[in-house]
């Protein structure tokens, strides 16, 4: 509490009327001041952060931690309790060859989702990267599937994936190709389940990638362009190895996601038990049928569990093998942005090299 | 850049920078691209408008329209009977279900956003003890499948007799660890930190300093937060479809009744689907550009 001839903006300087101007105040309030400011200091993080944590306590935690304690359980829904009985449930879920069936199956409709959505995502952030006319348009518009909720797009993808009058097996038929049996079999179902994700994630992940392309520096390509390197090139050797942490965001975010896949399976045929045959049954559909479907909810919490624990160990995997198959060019520490500034120096004293103008404009522009 | 070529500099045309005429733009791709990156561009938009064309197509005729073989491309007239048709299904409870998702996906996400910008605020710019601990322990609980809580939420809410109740969608959502650490992440660096000592300086108490220099500087993030909590809310399927009753369900809910009780008239169910998306279709227009750079301001700091 010094002088006002410091105080910065308008709205903090109003802040100080109700405890009155503070320069006429006698010096044993400032001490009590003072001490009630500090107590201010210390205690009001904990209450701007305890309305969150509690309510996060009660509805967040507690269910997670409760879970552990029902999967060790034989739950009694009419007493509302349960026995204990070890990990019986555990070994009762891992010996339903089901269990491996919708594993199988989450895995694949989760590869055929992430990979072929990955790639594509990178390439239409490339080309919304470039100087494109009507950017915002562009942008929305790829947008846009990820405002439909996922049990419409489930609705009208098994609509065009029926097996009988199918959009796509009409047109198939068309060309002469004979109709793919999209829910007898298995992976042709899976196929038609990830074109549903596909379609409605590929423009979200897409707009988080040209984020991060627009983050590079231009004067690599620059560089790049001078040294005679095509569009492709730099493209594989610029624009990938910077992607690097996004990718691995995206990638990670994607199997928490997709490995817990409910609504499109769900909504595929008219009873959403996975198929006769269980050709998409997944995790989490195994997982409603056993807590909904039988009613026995010491297997579902340990099924609960046991997907948590595959999301975990699939999300670490994932990080040590982007690690290494995306090249660390782009990593975004002290080292490499050194290298960063020194590549742009560069390609700045070649631009003076070859009498062209300077890239202050540009950065200017920037 | 380490790689130095060798071969003579053949600068191709358009990378040469044209100071005169582009001196705004970016100069190495500068120059507008060809016909293949708007070709491109354009077969992407057009997949991504096809679904919402096709239900409409499939919306607005009748029950035999996807088994006639050469079906016109043109939509019929049977939109507005098949809508309805969906909104006077006694099973599906079209009004009650619409204003259940309002209602709900509103109240969800100004919780979300009030609960996240205090202890985003807490998170971004006080320091106390363990606070740090706590943002790491809130930002791992983000890997955490809903799946990992619905057995004891619904135990839960069954003893309460709630279950079939809309608060039962409600209030396991009223807090996202999400909500804190984007919060957190763009209050960060949208204060500076001399205008909060500033404001100390000047005696504003802790409470006021937030109200006055945290809570303007966090509106742009805040509705950001409140337009993707609205939409994920909206579109939330699995836990509504659990613990709601086939009498008093949201959107998606009563989507999945439609299918079941009209699986031989796509038609109905199709116009179903669109007149669900409709609402968040609006939004979209109106909020569609926040969204766009809502993602795109995430994914830097993601």
């Amino acid at each position: 509490m010094t002088s006002t001839a410091t105080a910065p903006p308008s709205s903090v300087e109003r802040s100080k009327d109700p405890a009155g101007a503070p320069v006429r105040r006698p010096p044993r309030r400032i001490a009590f001041g003072h001490r009630l400011s500090r107590w201010d200091l210390k205690l009001s993080p904990y209450l701007y952060i305890s309305p969150f944590f509690i309510l996060f306590l009660v509805v967040g935690l507690f269910p997670i931690a409760y879970t552990a304690v029902i999967s060790f359980m034989d739950w009694d829904l009419v007493r509302n309790s349960g026995t204990f009985i070890g990990f019986d449930q555990y070994v009762y879920v891992l010996t339903q060859p089901k269990f491996w069936i919708a594993l199988r199956n989450t895995f694949s409709i989760f590869l055929l989702s992430s990979i072929p959505q990955l790639i594509l995502a990178i390439f239409i952030a490339a080309m919304l990267d470039q100087n494109i006319r009507a950017k915002t348009f562009w942008r929305m518009g790829v947008l846009l599937p990820y405002v439909m909720a996922p049990v419409a797009v489930a609705l009208i993808f098994s609509n065009m994936f029926g097996d009988k009058y199918g959009l796509v097996n009409t047109t198939l038929a068309d060309l002469g190709i004979p109709p793919i049996p999209w829910h007898s079999d298995a992976f042709a179902s899976h196929i038609a389940i990830a074109t549903m994700v596909n379609f409605r994630w590929t423009g979200y992940n897409t707009l988080i990638l040209l984020a991060a392309m627009q983050a590079i520096p231009r004067d690599y390509y620059e560089a790049a362009a001078i040294d005679g390197a095509s569009k492709f090139r730099q493209f594989r050797a610029i624009t990938v190895p910077s992607l690097r942490p996004t990718l691995i965001f995206v990638i990670i975010t994607s199997t928490i996601g997709g490995l817990q896949i409910f609504d499109e399976p769900r909504m595929y045929d008219q009873f959403g038990t996975g198929g006769a045959d269980s050709q998409w049954l997944t995790i989490t559909l195994y997982l409603y049928d056993i807590g909904w479907g039988q009613w026995n909810f010491g297997r579902a919490a340990a099924l609960a569990w046991i997907l948590f624990l595959i999301i975990l160990a699939i999300g670490i995997v994932n990080l040590l093998v982007t690690q290494k198959v995306v090249r660390d060019e782009g990593r975004r520490d002290a080292g490499s942005r050194r290298e960063r500034r020194a590549a742009a120096a560069s390609a700045r004293r070649r631009r003076h090299d070859h009498g062209e103008p300077t890239l202050d404009t540009q950065e200017a522009a920037r | 850049m380490t790689v130095m070529n060798p071969v003579p500099l053949a600068i191709p045309e358009e990378n040469i920078p044209n100071a005169g005429k582009r001196s705004k733009a970016r100069v190495v791709r500068g120059s507008r691209p060809g016909w293949f990156v708007y070709t491109s561009l354009a077969i992407v938009l057009g997949s991504a408008i096809f679904p919402f064309y096709w239900s409409f197509l499939i919306g607005s005729g009748d029950a035999s329209t996807i088994r006639d073989p050469d079906m016109s491309w043109w939509p019929g007239g049977n939109f507005l009977d098949n809508a309805a048709s969906v909104i006077n299904d006694p099973a599906v409870n079209f009004w009650r279900a619409l204003w259940n998702s309002i209602y709900s996906s509103a109240l969800i996400a100004l919780s979300v956003v009030f609960f996240s910008t205090l202890a985003g605020w807490a998170f971004a710019k006080l320091r106390f003890r363990g606070g740090r601990w706590l943002l790491v322990f809130v930002v791992a609980t983000m890997a955490v499948p809903t799946q990992l809580g619905v057995v004891p939420l619904y135990i839960l809410f069954s003893d309460l007799g709630w279950t079939g109740n809309i608060g039962a969608i409600i209030i396991p959502a009223l807090t996202s660890a999400f909500g804190v650490f984007w919060m957190t992440q763009y209050l960060q660096q949208a204060v500076p930190d001399e205008l909060i000592e500033a404001a100390r300086v000047d005696g504003a108490s802790s409470f006021r300093t937030f109200l006055t220099v945290g809570l303007p500087a966090a509106r742009p993030a805040a509705a950001m937060l409140g337009l993707f909590t609205f939409v994920s809310a909206w579109n939330n399927f699995f836990w509504p479809f659990i613990v709601l009753d086939r009498s008093d369900p949201t959107l998606p809910v009563a989507l999945s009744l439609l299918q079941s009780n009209y699986f031989v008239d796509y038609s109905i169910v199709l116009a179903g689907v669109l007149l669900s998306t409709i609402p968040l279709l609006i939004l979209f227009v109106f909020a569609g550009k926040q969204l766009v750079s809502g993602i795109m301001a995430g994914a830097v700091k993601g």
